[in-house]
């Protein structure tokens, strides 16, 4: 089987397991909703509007529910020692991060695509044709950082502490892409021309690059015995 | 056999005696700095700790550079010597951005006029120290000494390719920190005196950086071999 073909096998397998039984998608669905809630009620009606956090909250929901949605990645590969089984397919290491990483991407996106939804009502932001720009920055930026994720995840799961020490570890890779993208968005919301995104959104794809070419490359020392 | 015993205490004995020749040396700069050198003329007293602080973060960023190093030749050789090496400096460097992180807000109180600011240094520093808190956080969760070599290597060489992005980050959120005095294209623009004495420092801090980081990591050689017999 050709590389390209096992890394869309292993994320379609990935995204199948969660059609069936919907228990992460649920719960991180649910987790972004109450994240913006929690926002909301956690400032100072009088002095700060919702305009003024909306990318903030926006962002942060991004992050944390990303972490929550990395964090079953590999989980799921422990039960039953399924990842052995996968090891032991005649596919290239690098297929399997590719795999992983798309299946990941892909249930970020979706769960990032209901976030925002989510945000754009509870936020009131004018629907405008700049809203789509934001939501494909949040997609840019969730590509570099589930990079670094699946890779981690990778190593995380096979410890003791998991889900303690996966958000610990990522954190600091979620900052760039954050930034970038927060600082981008707020530019997008208050109109701002768009060669005021180009350093932004150059960040973003450099982050990108990095760390798909970085995990790609580290990926299969870390998963082999 | 590469986990000598006899070279392990080698190593922390040289370790010891570089330690204390440095822990002199850093009397010698605190008398020099605060005896033989003139006060500056307008931050007075406080910066003082310049010859402290600089130098702190001058070791922090060489412990944690030599452990993305040593990380990338650890996955490459497979030498336990190297991973034993990567955790030494590691946590060498922690200690010294402690100190950075610690003596950057006590000048920022007089100078700045507030503990802590968002400052790009000051912020890269704390995230410099956060990543290797999870380094170890890491090391500490994996039980097998060989995975836990690679996982920490892998995060060693994960988070030398994060410093660029990070340094990019905190330096266009904001930077409040003083231009380079030392390390400028037309040449130093410190008073002779004090360039002496910042020098002897640094050239302190890096021998205590040496010391450390040979005690520790003679340290952690006698570990990897106990691990060994145990296992």
């Amino acid at each position: 089987m050709s590389g390209w073909r096992a890394a869309v096998a292993i994320a379609g397998k990935d995204l199948r397991i969660e059609r069936r039984s919907r228990t992460a998608l649920l719960t991180a669905s649910t987790f972004a909703v109450l994240i913006q809630l929690v926002f909301v009620f956690a400032r100072d009606t009088a002095t700060t509007t919702l305009a003024m956090v909306a990318p903030s909250v926006l962002w942060i929901t991004m992050a944390l529910t990303s972490l929550l949605a990395l964090n079953r990645a590999f989980l799921l590969e422990r039960e039953h020692a399924a990842m052995e089984g996968i090891l032991l397919a005649p596919v290239p290491r690098a297929a399997l991060f590719w795999g992983k990483w798309l299946g990941n991407l892909a249930f970020v996106a979706l769960v990032q695509l209901l976030a925002f939804l989510v945000w754009v009502l509870f936020f009131n932001v004018a629907p405008s044709l700049s809203l789509l720009l934001v939501f494909a920055l949040t997609l840019a930026a969730a590509a570099g950082f589930t990079a670094a994720g699946t890779l981690l995840a990778a190593m995380t799961a096979r410890t003791r502490h998991a889900e303690l020490l996966l958000p610990v570890l990522l954190l600091p890779f979620l900052v760039p892409p954050v930034f970038a993208g927060a600082q981008a968005t707020m530019r997008l919301l208050a109109g701002r021309p768009m060669d005021e995104l180009a350093g932004w959104l150059r960040l973003l794809v450099v982050y990108d690059v990095a760390f798909l070419v970085l995990a790609t490359l580290l990926f299969p020392i870390v998963v082999d015995e | 056999m590469s986990l000598d015993l006899a070279a392990a205490d080698r190593a922390i004995a040289r370790g010891r005696v570089l330690t204390l020749l440095a822990l002199a040396g850093v009397v010698a700069v605190y008398v020099l700095a605060l005896q033989f050198t003139p006060p500056e003329r307008l931050q007075g007293l406080a910066q003082k700790i310049f010859y402290l602080h600089v130098p702190a973060a001058w070791s922090g960023l060489m412990a944690f550079v030599l452990v993305g190093i040593t990380s990338a030749l650890f996955l490459w050789l497979k030498e336990p010597r190297l991973d034993a090496f990567a955790e030494a400096s590691a946590e060498v460097g922690l200690m010294f951005s402690v100190i950075m992180l610690t003596t950057g807000p006590i000048w920022g109180k007089p100078i700045w006029g507030t503990w802590w600011t968002w400052d790009a240094r000051l912020t890269f520093t704390l995230f410099e120290f956060l990543l290797f808190c999870g380094y170890f956080a890491l090391r500490s969760a994996v039980r097998e000494r060989e995975e836990r070599a690679k996982f920490s290597a892998v995060v060693g060489i994960m988070g030398m390719l994060l410093v660029p992005f990070i340094h990019l980050t905190v330096y266009l959120f904001n930077t409040t920190h003083p231009q380079p005095v030392v390390a400028r294209v037309d040449g130093p623009a410190l008073p002779g005196v004090m360039l002496r004495t910042f020098l002897i420092s640094l050239g302190t801090f890096t021998l205590l950086y040496l010391g450390f980081v040979m005690q520790r990591y003679g340290i952690a050689i006698r570990t990897a071999h106990q691990e060994a017999l145990d296992a």
